[in-house]
């Protein structure tokens, strides 16, 4: 039992580090680009347009959206890290190293995720460090908004890991993102309070679970949400327990992994 | 201390798409064996191998390594196997010397002693001055060796090598049987599957036959060979062949002017045969088997099979 424990726990660390030099050697692909996009986006957004919208709940524009331009950041980087890394090497073959030796199901999984994680968490250091010329960064609550980070970027990082066990082709790495995360994502409040949206609009937007995630991490930047706090941690949490025990189904069945 | 390395118990396997691949196959090898699993394309010998290490689910059977049974405790089980793949599989964008270490650590070897294996596989296998680079950089017959290193560096008990000769050249081929004997002859148990019948007839000391997913044949390559009863051979002489000649020996074909096809029982010797021509004054330059043993044998035996 010791023994399996100690040979999880080194295969562990060795899928993670080897995760985090896959990415980590493409640094110009992998980190760079976020910063860049958030920097047209504080440019665009806050400082063009966000002057002739002015002060939402008594803070700047630029200041306002900067939580969710973070967030979004966070989790697409979290989602692609995995989804790629697993797909590639699906398609090389070379996951087969992991599936003939020793390594439980959920060594891979933690192994995959922390790697997913740590890009996201890497990416939101630097879009942080280049928001610092465009936003008056605040923290109002620094745990809470570790929390959220680190929840989000996890449960997208598993996103990302079933939609890799399920693609066949590379097309089937970019449908869940292109169609489904990026508009939930634009549409989850990073450039707007739901307050702002008219009558049926209001409760709808209540549906999208990113929006939960955004006004978990306003609230522990800014200290203001449209949304219970509590509440949102509540999904955060059931949607990263559910995504995980669907990962696990599905890498106990071998789906997309053994014939 | 074990006698079976490998124990298969009425394997069975059914495709999603209604294929079988698998019909209940036995096979108990022992341990310190240098063992040959052949047969043509799609007869099975993957689709076993890929049971075995768990990248393909069993319909049903049971499978034992080293007396533990791979559903019961397959960490403890996998520990004892090592794989050499058919087809190039590891990240060709990793340096080689990674790409051992890493394999290391999915076995649970930390990594400095995974370093140090590393380093003792890669200077044996010829590639320590590569270490560094990425491994798409290789030649076909250096990422056979990289992957005969990949499966050696925790120093599995059995070791499954699918086709690990496929597209080498003569030297890798050489030094690759080379390397296999001895490792056998350090005790570890080596399965082999392989289209060059010459390969498994000089190496392996048992054998087994698959075909349409059941096995044909299973015995010690030895007692499969006796059951050849002829052998041709091919020889070369010094002096021309006259038309006329007559041999004692089961047929005889002039291939040319100086060459000779003769086939002989397989317990008569070849000496007399040389000798008796000799007496006729024509000497022999040198001979060779027509086709090795094994490949008359398979054949035969997938003739009868009905291919």
């Amino acid at each position: 039992m010791e023994n399996n424990l100690n040979l999880q726990l080194i295969a562990y660390k060795t899928i993670v580090r080897k995760e985090v030099l896959r990415f980590s050697r493409i640094w110009k692909q992998t980190l760079i680009p976020p910063v860049i996009t958030n920097i047209l986006y504080f440019i665009i957004f806050g400082n063009l347009i966000g002057e002739r919208i002015g002060e939402i709940e008594k803070f700047s524009y630029t200041d306002f959206i900067f939580p969710g331009l973070l967030l979004m950041s966070v989790i697409t980087h979290s989602y692609t890290n995995t989804v790629s890394s697993l797909y590639i090497s699906k398609y090389h073959r070379y996951i087969e190293e992991l599936l003939v030796s020793p390594i439980q199901n959920y060594t891979i999984l933690a192994g995959f995720i922390t790697g997913g994680v740590i890009r996201g968490l890497s990416v939101g250091i630097v879009v942080i460090l280049a928001a610092q010329f465009f936003v008056n960064f605040t923290v109002y609550n620094i745990l809470l908004m570790l929390t959220v980070i680190t929840l989000s970027s996890t449960l997208f990082s598993m996103c990302g890991f079933l939609n890799g066990l399920f693609a066949n082709d590379w097309d089937d790495i970019n449908v869940i993102p292109t169609f489904i995360m990026t508009p939930l994502t634009y549409l989850g409040g990073i450039f707007f309070s739901i307050s702002m949206l008219p009558g049926i609009w209001q409760d709808l937007a209540l549906i999208n679970p990113i929006l939960y995630l955004i006004n978990a991490l306003r609230y522990s930047m800014l200290g203001i949400t449209d949304v219970s706090v509590t509440f949102s941690f509540l999904i955060i949490i059931s949607f990263n327990i559910i995504v995980a025990s669907f990962c696990l189904y599905f890498l106990n069945i071998g789906k997309g992994l053994r014939t | 201390m074990n006698s079976s390395a490998l124990t298969i118990k009425n394997l069975t396997k059914t495709y999603s798409n209604g294929f079988k691949a698998l019909h209940g196959i036995n096979l108990e090898i022992p341990h310190g064996d240098f063992f040959a699993l052949l047969g043509p394309n799609g007869a099975g010998k993957s689709t076993t191998i890929g049971i075995i290490t768990s990248l393909i689910k069993k319909t049903s059977g049971d499978i034992k390594i080293y007396d533990i049974d791979i559903d019961k405790n397959f960490v403890k089980a996998k520990t004892f196997i090592g794989l050499v793949p058919q087809e190039i599989n590891f990240n060709t964008f990793e340096p080689i010397k990674e790409i051992i270490i890493n394999q290391a650590g999915y076995y649970g070897v930390r990594r400095e002693p995974a370093i140090i294996e590393a380093e003792r596989l890669l200077k044996k296998l010829g590639l320590w001055e590569k270490k560094d680079q990425f491994s798409r950089k290789l030649s076909g017959g250096m990422q056979r060796r990289l992957m005969v290193a990949r499966a050696l560096v925790h120093r599995p008990k059995l070791l499954i090598l699918d086709e690990p000769t496929a597209g080498a050249d003569v030297e890798v081929r050489r030094l690759m049987w080379e390397y296999l004997k001895q490792l056998n002859n350090d005790g570890t148990t080596i399965i082999l599957t392989t289209h060059y019948l010459e390969e498994a007839e000089n190496l392996c000391k048992n054998i087994a036959i698959i075909d349409d997913g059941k096995i044909l044949e299973n015995s010690s390559m030895k007692i499969f060979l006796n059951k050849l009863k002829n052998e041709k051979f091919i020889l070369y002489t010094e002096n021309e062949i006259p038309e006329d000649l007559n041999l004692n020996c089961h047929s005889l074909h002039i291939i040319d002017n100086n060459t000779l096809e003769v086939s002989i029982d397989v317990n008569s010797n070849i000496n007399s045969l040389i000798e008796e021509l000799s007496k006729k004054d024509i000497k022999v330059k040198s001979l060779k088997n027509k086709t090795g043993r094994l490949e008359e044998l398979f054949m035969r035996l997938l003739d009868k099979n009905g291919k």
